[in-house]
């Protein structure tokens, strides 16, 4: 059974291929269910490969399958070579498994789509390059998959390439993970120099028979991380992430969030016998920039507004958790998580995609709200992602946070600490996304901000006007009366009587006027006092916007939007969803902390181990830090409550502009990019131009110059040749007579 | 071990495949010039000439004997008897792929590519480039080398002035006199070196390569400086950096046949030069030079593709991508080590393909849009899908994305060169990341967005030209999958070449993945078994 394992990634390459040669006249939907039956074959092909595994012992659980001779050259030589083991096997259940179900709700989701074909080749093929990924026997075909799924990556970000925002998120994403690609590289490199191979075996092998130097095992260590942090988005790399939830939602949830940035994860858990022989601050570091990240994205995600930035905050602050765990040389919690953050995760992105489709591409969270009367689906289903994300027992992400957060403990209070405010922080902001999402008041033909604050100008440009003509009307009079007065002063006899008349009543016109038009001038500045003193528009938590005065000014926004109503999602979106939910209730049942015999994942993985990590407490201790993090997630989830669902308090304090902008690191970044790396860019390109070709120029037309001067010393006569003679020789005796002088 | 580097007759047959390779499009360029000034005959005597040339050359990769690095399909006539001058030339590991390259290449561009006016003399020079190209690169004997080598440049001056686009006789000035530059040296150099090598042998003068080389009869300092006057003239057709300057203007106002010509063989002669005439004959001073050569490659690595960011000029962008990726292939040629060169010889391959690719990719673009500006071009990716999907292969291809050629070539460089200077590799290596830089920008620019007025018209292949890109795609896709069938061909040349290194300098010796990392000394036995195979 097991020497099936090379159609795992047959099936998405072969229907890559044939939806390369025929996608288009497929069409859809059957280039969709194409592809979807591929990916299932493959899942089917993973769960008879995993048999195959579970019936042999545990210590004979390794098989390795050549297919062909890739790369020999000299002393190098590496295979198209597939390593089975316990964990190979589990990241290919997950991958096919959820990509399975993200393929089936894509055929819903993309309907309609013009390139609708186009998608699910790059699907496929981003399925092939990441099973190759994870099922490679050496680093370079590892490799092969993790540029692999980048390429796909890039292809899905900037799918709707019209849009310039998006093939610049695409190219971001790209060229952010090749500064990663590099650390990866390189420590193939230094992998070769110490052991002449990069295949894992034979490495692993070689550390185990002859060690390893702790320096070359830190540098391996550190660029295999700088390579995960690129593909697993960890600061500082992470910044192309939230900005790849341009491309389509089921993308974000199988690549961005699933499966391929969880690479780095694996990366470094199949390196684990290199990272054992590094120095423990590589550990240090790791769990540092992996809490660090956990915090620092939570934080931003408290501030966002866009359902699925959120999402993409929270999915780098949960890949954050995972280096925690990996740092803290907890190995299995960390695959755990990744499992179990892959159903929830994928749960929640499906959801917000389900949500997106239902409100007409509309992602502001602003304008949802109590969307559970129209989604209920898609409600239940994503409240269960919620509290599996947020940690309440006994949801699957309970049991992996836990577990992280006590290899943390067990390594040093200060990590668990920040831990646990980071769990507080991701209970918070997902309750925000639910309530703001799904509870509440339904807000969509609420008036926006900018309708009612555009409401408001009008109306300021209305009084503004009024008090115009007031003016104008008034000078009118005014001159009226000046006329009637100079008719007055012309006037004899009876016509006099008729001019007195008529002043008077110019008179008491104007005194009417003037008055007119300073009050209408004081209305105005008044409405603009107080529209300039308006304050902030809220989100109408609790109630609508109070729009009864600018109710003639709003526009046909909010009674267009009336007329919309939200709906749920067909049948290819929701079982997905529904499948994912079952999962992320029960996932955490794979490795359960009660006994050893329950903790299914560690035994499974144990022969994959260097050194099985053992957190060194008691049952006692582990369970006042789960009453810890269950109280975190408690407390998150209330003051989300608080603020979001029962109106009190001021979202405007916690929602912080700074927070909002990502702690202005992205646009620091952005600016340093555009600004001074752009001019050195540029400079170099200038110094090409007129440095480097410039002197070639010069020295040409130096050429042309002396060879000109150099003519007229051939003129011809004998006199200036014999001195140039002259010249010569006595040069070259003194030449000769210094020689021997210095011989 | 003895190097028996001349073949015996199993390789050599008796029909003179050499001669062919010179001949046959000898002969259709002088067809071409009696051919009434009607386009199809010349195109089709072209077409048929470099047709047949190619051909040969691939009967000659499925007649090449594998797992042997003697010279095969060796050829040699007296010439200059009096001067030691003969016609000699033969094919091993290191130029069996550049001969394929050279037959491949040219047909497609003559089938690819219409020139704008006077196909006559345009055919005629083009198959008069592809005889010295051939010539090139079998050459045995120094003297016939320096004829090839030269007589190239003349073809390609008229094409260049003649075909070319708006600045064309500078560019085609500044090409010729630049490569002249540096030829003079060389002359100078082969002179000297083969005058030397008689006078310390004693014998008659010789310009047999194989005789000089093997026989290192010439003082090392002296050596040195011979080896420095071959260096600058390979350095000049790399282009190696600062050298480089005429490339950019040469291919740009090239025409498109021309581009890619001068891209896919020509920058080849150069590192093609390195390995044959450079580190074989004077294998000390390569060893002693590899540091300043590889710092040039290094920095052309990275200048190249810094310059190239910023271009504005969609086929001045991919010139100065050469430049970056023929620093990889110096980079690799002076690591002295298999895995560099092997890397090395890949990639003069690899480049030709995806670089010969893209500069026809950007000739069918300016053919329809008449601009190369990449500010003038937008959303192509709607209007021309399928063009859109050949760049955007050939682009990964030229960034290096494993599964696709350039991969194989640029890690095995980076490996070999890791292994013999490491803060090198590291410095080259983050290349790659500015290469995915320039070419997805570029490629942002003119393929993504909506397209407008003539950007939105702009029709999709045709299936001529189709045909043209296919061969190269599959070679691209084929290489960067299963290489081996290459890499076994190559790797005994390089071996014995290395190995030609190691005897006649007994300094050296070839940087070896153990050596970098002192304590894992067991690592170096078990290599030597792989290896050995």
């Amino acid at each position: 059974m097991l020497d099936l394992v090379w159609l795992i990634p047959a099936f998405p390459l072969l229907g890559f291929l044939l939806l390369v040669v025929g996608g288009r006249k497929l069409g859809e939907p059957r280039a969709g269910w194409l592809a979807t039956l591929l990916m299932a074959g493959s899942f089917v092909a993973s769960v008879i490969v995993f048999l195959g595994l579970v019936a042999n012992h545990a210590e004979e659980r390794q098989f390795s399958q050549v297919l062909f001779t890739w790369v020999p050259a000299g002393r190098f030589s590496v295979d198209v070579g597939f390593l089975v083991d316990p964990l190979s096997i589990t990241m290919c259940l997950f991958v096919t498994g959820v990509g399975t179900l993200i393929h089936l709700y894509s055929i819903g989701y993309m309907h309609g789509d013009e390139k609708f074909s186009k998608f699910f080749l790059y699907l496929n093929l981003f399925a092939f390059s990441m099973l190759m990924l994870v099922l490679g026997d050496n680093m370079l075909l590892t490799f092969l998959g993790w540029e692999g799924v980048g390429a796909c990556s890039y292809f899905l970000i900037s799918f709707w390439h019209t849009s310039d925002s998006n093939a610049t998120a695409g190219k971001k994403a790209f060229v952010t993970n090749r500064i990663g690609d590099w650390g990866f590289m390189v420590a193939m490199f230094l992998s070769f120099g110490a052991f002449g191979t990069i295949k894992y075996t034979d490495l692993f092998e070689g550390i185990h028979s002859n060690g390893i130097a702790t320096s070359t095992a830190t540098a391996i260590a550190l660029l295999l991380f700088v390579g995960a942090c690129g593909k697993s988005a960890q600061f500082p790399l992470y910044l192309w992430l939230p900005d790849a939830m341009a491309g389509p939602t089921p993308v974000s949830a199988l690549i961005h969030a699933a499966t391929m940035v969880t690479s780095g994860v694996y990366l470094m858990t199949r390196a684990n016998p290199i990272l054992a022989e590094a120095s423990p601050w590589v550990f240090t570091l790791i769990a540092w920039v992996g809490v660090g990240t956990a915090l620092f994205a939570a934080t931003i995600a408290v501030a966002q507004n866009d359902i699925k930035k959120v999402l993409a905050y929270s999915t780098v602050s949960q890949l954050g958790f995972m280096f925690l765990a990996i740092g803290s040389g907890a190995y299995v919690a960390a695959i755990f998580h990744m499992i179990t953050h892959a159903f929830f995760k994928a749960l929640l992105f499906l959801g917000s995609g389900s949500v997106i489709h239902g409100m007409h591409d509309d992602q502001d969270m602003r304008h949802y709200g109590n969307l559970r009367k129209f989604m209920p689906i898609t409600a239940i289903t994503f409240i269960i992602g919620w509290l599996a994300i947020a940690g309440v027992p006994p949801f699957s992400g309970f049991f992996s946070k836990d577990e992280i957060l006590a290899a943390a403990m067990d390594k040093s209070p200060a990590l668990w600490a920040v831990g646990l405010v980071t769990a507080l922080l991701t209970a918070f902001y997902m309750s925000r996304q639910v309530f703001m999402t799904f509870f509440g008041r339904y807000r969509y033909a609420d008036p926006r901000p900018d309708e009612i604050a555009a409401a408001w100008q009008t109306k300021v440009a209305a009084a503004r006007s009024v008090a115009e003509d007031a003016k104008t009307a008034d000078a009118n009079a005014s001159s009226a009366l000046a006329l009637a007065r100079a008719r007055l002063d012309d006037a004899v006899g009876d016509d006099r009587a008729a001019a007195e008349q008529a002043v008077a009543e110019a008179e008491r016109l104007s005194a009417a006027t003037a008055v007119d038009a300073s009050d209408a001038q004081k209305s105005a500045t008044a409405l603009a006092m107080k529209v300039a003193q308006l304050p902030t528009v809220t989100l109408g938590l609790t109630a609508a916007p109070d729009v009864h005065e600018i109710s003639e000014d709003l526009g046909h926004g909010p009674a267009h939007r009336r007329e919309f109503h939200p709906h749920e999602s067909g049948w290819q979106m929701w079982v997905p969803l529904v499948v994912l939910a079952g999962a992320a209730i029960v996932g955490g049942a794979i490795n359960l902390p009660f006994s050893h015999d329950v903790k299914f994942l560690e035994k499974w993985l144990e022969p994959v181990l260097a050194h099985p990590h053992e957190v060194s407490f008691s049952g006692g201790k582990l369970f006042v830090l789960a009453v810890f993090a269950v109280l975190a997630g408690l407390v998150g989830v209330a003051i989300a409550a608080a603020v979001y669902l029962r109106g009190k308090g001021d979202p405007t304090k916690i929602e912080l502009p700074i927070l909002a902008e990502g702690w202005k690191y992205d646009s620091s970044v952005t600016a340093f990019m555009g600004g001074p790396g752009r001019q050195l860019f540029e400079g170099a390109a200038i110094a090409d131009r007129v440095g480097i070709d410039g002197a070639v120029n010069g020295v040409a037309a130096g050429v042309r110059e002396t060879s000109g001067t150099l003519r007229r010393l051939q003129n011809g006569l004998v006199r200036t040749y014999a001195v140039g003679i002259a010249i010569g020789a006595v040069l070259l005796m003194a030449y000769f007579l210094l020689m021997a002088k210095a011989g | 071990m003895t190097v028996l580097l001349l073949a015996n007759e199993t390789a050599s047959t008796s029909f003179p495949v050499l001669a062919a390779l010179v001949l046959v499009p000898l002969a259709g360029a002088i067809a071409v010039s009696f051919t009434s000034p009607r386009r199809n005959t010349a195109k089709t005597i072209a077409v048929l000439a470099s047709g047949i040339t190619g051909a040969i050359s691939v009967w000659m990769l499925y007649a090449f004997r594998t797992g042997t690095a003697e010279f095969q399909f060796v050829t040699q006539q007296s010439w200059i008897a009096s001067f030691g001058i003969s016609w000699f030339g033969g094919v091993d590991g290191i130029s069996l792929f550049m001969i394929v390259l050279t037959g491949l290449l040219f047909p497609l561009a003559i089938v690819g590519i219409e020139p704008e006016h006077e196909p006559k003399p345009y055919y005629a020079w083009l198959l008069v480039l592809e005889a010295g190209c051939m010539g090139v690169f079998f050459a045995l004997d120094l003297f016939m080398f320096f004829i090839f080598f030269e007589i190239v440049l003349v073809p390609m001056y008229f094409l260049i002035a003649g075909w070319g686009h708006a600045n064309r006789a500078y560019a085609a000035t500044k090409f010729f006199l630049y490569t002249m530059f540096g030829s003079a040296f060389m002359l100078v150099g082969i002179v000297s070196l083969v005058t030397l090598h008689a006078r310390a042998t004693g014998g008659d003068i010789t310009f047999n390569l194989i005789e000089i080389a093997e026989s290192q009869s010439i003082a090392l300092i002296t050596s040195r400086w011979i080896f420095l006057s071959f260096a600058i003239a390979f350095a000049v057709k790399v282009p190696l950096f600062p050298l480089h300057t005429w490339l950019p203007d040469a291919h740009t106002e090239a025409p498109t046949a021309g581009s890619v010509i001068l891209a896919g063989v020509m920058l080849k002669l150069g590192t093609y030069g390195f390995l044959r005439f450079g580190l074989y004959l004077f294998p000390e001073a390569s060893v002693f030079f590899a540091p300043l050569l590889i710092t040039l490659g290094t920095i052309g690595i990275i200048y190249g593709a810094v310059v190239a960011t910023m271009q504005k000029d969609l086929k001045r962008l991919v010139a100065y991508s050469s430049v970056a990726h023929l620093g990889f292939i110096i980079l690799g040629t002076f690591a002295l080590n298999r895995e560099g060169i092997d890397g090395a010889v890949l990639q003069m391959v690899n480049h030709g393909l995806s670089t010969g690719a893209l500069f026809l990719l950007v000739g069918m673009i300016y053919e329809r849009r008449h601009t190369r500006e990449i500010s003038q071009l937008k959303g192509l990716q709607k209007s021309a899908p399928i063009l859109a999907g050949f760049f955007t292969l050939v682009m990964l291809s030229s960034i290096g994305l494993p599964g696709l050629n350039g991969f194989v070539g640029e890690f095995l460089i980076l490996l070999g060169s890791f292994t013999a200077h490491r803060w090198w590799a590291v410095v080259a290596a983050s290349g790659v990341i500015i290469a995915a830089l320039y070419l997805l920008w570029a490629y942002q620019r003119v393929f993504h967005g909506t397209p407008e007025g003539d950007n939105a018209t702009m029709r999709d292949l045709t299936f001529r030209e189709g045909c043209v890109l296919a061969p190269l795609v599959v070679g691209i896709v084929f290489l960067g999958i299963y290489p081996k069938p290459v890499l076994d061909r190559i790797e005994p040349s390089v071996v014995s070449l290395v190995e030609h290194i190691e005897r006649h300098d007994p300094d050296f010796h070839e940087p070896s993945p153990a050596l970098v990392v002192g304590d894992a000394g067991e690592g170096a036995a078990r290599t030597e078994k792989e290896g050995g195979h």
